[in-house]
């Protein structure tokens, strides 16, 4: 009976109104049956600890916070869309920040900067207009792929 | 091709897998490292300028459909600000290749989370098919006993 149930983490003094929507940690957990409670103390440190990785991590890589932001605000009591929604509110001012300290430091190449914006306005409408066409399981997948081999390629110099 | 036609057809590609919502972007730094062979530090900062308007769209369209939840953001950004500070000043102080290689480990996490992602969609809307299934042929059982 309690194979697959896996507990998730609740907080004991979250407002009814949050309370209502699971506050779950459920980037890996489909079967959710048993609820911890945390203390609000824990829960604080999750958001502002966790905050301060998707910071640094987005500045020192220059990118991919979003995907940490997500299941951390899905965490703080909001639904799967409202968390992607809210991750680009929490990403936008980072990523400005960054952007500003990088230029600061010297990288910066305005030829090649105008060629990656013409690029990546046109590729992301057309991956935009494509979604519903390519956007499938297998699809996603390859990419999921490809993303872990140019990883190992990068580790080995 | 020369250089900028290469970084145009690179970031147009990083593009199309960004819109789709797939890698974040991400996998536009190691197209624009590895392919047209600029600097990590540079493809970096690349990266982050392109984010921005792209982002300034999609969260207009958010707002305007009522996702966005400036109450559960404001914390979360306010110590990520400082954070966003602080990796973007170490990243300056990591030579290239270090930040290559970290970056290579990080992404290799994401595209195993990513994996897992697509796979627990994909099983539950397999889920989601079978229960609708079900509930179909109830009412059409109910139907025939009528």
């Amino acid at each position: 009976m309690f194979y697959g149930y896996i507990p998730i983490l609740r907080s004991k003094f979250l407002p009814p109104a949050v309370l209502r929507q699971d506050v779950r940690l459920r980037l890996f957990f489909p079967k959710i049956d048993k609820t911890i409670y945390v203390k609000d103390s824990t829960r604080k440190a999750i958001t502002y600890g966790g905050g301060a990785l998707v910071g640094a991590i987005s500045g020192f890589f220059g990118g991919g916070g979003g995907m940490l932001c997500v299941p951390l605000l899905e965490f703080s009591g909001l639904d799967v869309k409202r968390a992607h929604a809210t991750a680009l509110l929490v990403i936008l001012p980072i990523c400005i920040v960054s952007t500003v300290v990088y230029v600061l430091n010297g990288y910066f190449d305005f030829a090649a900067v105008v060629c990656a914006m013409i690029g990546v306005s046109f590729g992301g409408a057309a991956g935009a207009a494509l979604l519903d066409k390519l956007g499938g399981t297998a699809v996603g997948l390859i990419f999921a792929a490809l993303m872990i081999a140019i990883g190992v390629k990068l580790l080995i110099p | 091709m020369t250089a900028e036609q290469i970084i145009i057809a690179v970031s147009a590609l990083g593009g199309v897998i960004g819109g789709m919502g797939m890698g974040g972007g991400t996998l536009l730094i190691p197209l624009l490292t590895l392919c047209a062979g600029l600097e990590q530090h540079l493809a970096q900062a690349i990266n982050l300028m392109a984010f921005i308007p792209m982002s300034l769209i999609a969260l207009a369209i958010h707002k305007k459909n009522g996702y966005v939840c400036f109450k559960h953001a404001a914390p979360v950004s306010a110590v990520a600000l400082v954070g966003a500070i602080g990796g973007s000043f170490a990243a300056r102080y990591a030579g290239g290749y270090q930040l290559k290689a970290c970056f290579g480990a990080f992404l290799i996490a994401l595209g195993i989370v990513q994996a897992f992602k697509i796979i627990k969609a994909a099983v539950d809307k397999k889920k989601a098919a079978a229960v609708a299934r079900a509930k179909n042929a109830e009412i059409s059982e109910v139907s025939v006993e009528r």
